[in-house]
């Protein structure tokens, strides 16, 4: 249904530094479309990051987090060729998960 | 007993069942629990931070908070916190002019840095407030942006 994410996961120093962008309409509810109709809300609640199955964040979003999310974190603990996965779940019930190797 | 009698008769308890649904009000609840978390339903600082069992946080140089001061697009405003207050567990980024203030949380395991950086939307020229949960209370800064075009229309 929904599109991948780009997820960049790199190695910098003893860090792995990690950014994300997901394709989602994070719709408020409060807009309207050209035919004046309100857009029901439709936005992503949860999202979380793990490495090789370890939780390294998780984070909670209402609807005034920008259309096509971009996150930003770093972690400790990775090494290339780890396995970065991000997991995002909205409100209409859709989720979805994407995994990248760390460079 | 004629098919289409049987077929009314049917119909006729269907279409009791919806009107009887629909009195009962259940239908418009469900439609309202898109949201059910209060501190993103608050109207204000105060009531979402209430929500989140946090009174009076100090303030703190020690958040890094960078933000532009004039925003062109309010509908994706830059933001990026960095905390180096000791045992930082949460970084909360709040809109005080928003309809609902509370825009994101973000929790840090053991191992991952006290920092974020997201896009978020500002419906009007606002203090914009990161809110940090350490082992040791709640601390916050805000930086004000001025925004040129409203983000909450789309």
């Amino acid at each position: 249904m929904s599109d991948p994410m780009r997820i960049r996961a790199v190695v910098k120093g003893e860090k792995v530094e990690v950014k994300i962008l997901i394709a989602h309409a994070m719709e408020t509810g409060q807009r309207k479309d050209a035919e004046g109709t309100v857009v029901p809300a439709r936005y992503i609640t949860k999202i979380s990051a793990s490495c090789n199955g370890r939780e390294v964040l998780a984070a909670d979003w209402g609807p005034s987090v920008s259309k096509n999310p971009y996150l930003s974190f770093r972690f400790k603990g990775g090494a290339k060729g780890d396995k970065l996965k991000i997991t995002w779940a909205d409100t209409a019930g859709d989720s979805r998960s994407d995994e990248v190797s760390i460079a | 007993m004629f098919p289409g009698r049987r077929r009314l008769l049917i119909q006729l308890g269907r279409t009791g069942l919806a009107a009887l649904t629909l009195a009962s009000g259940l239908v418009p609840r469900l439609a309202r629990a898109v949201e059910a978390r209060p501190a993103f339903t608050a109207a204000g600082i105060t009531d979402a931070l209430k929500a989140l069992g946090i009174a009076n946080p100090a303030q703190s140089e020690a958040i890094h908070f960078r933000a532009p001061d004039i925003a062109e697009n309010g509908a994706a405003v830059p933001v990026e916190v960095e905390s180096a207050l000791p045992g930082t567990r949460e970084i909360l980024l709040l809109v005080e002019k928003n309809p609902h203030v509370m825009s994101a949380s973000f929790s840090f395991p053991d191992g991952t840095d006290a920092y974020v950086a997201t896009r978020v939307k500002v419906a009007e020229s606002s203090l914009i407030h990161a809110v940090i949960r350490t082992d040791a209370g709640a601390f916050y800064n805000a930086k004000l942006v001025k925004v040129t075009l409203g983000g909450c229309g789309g």
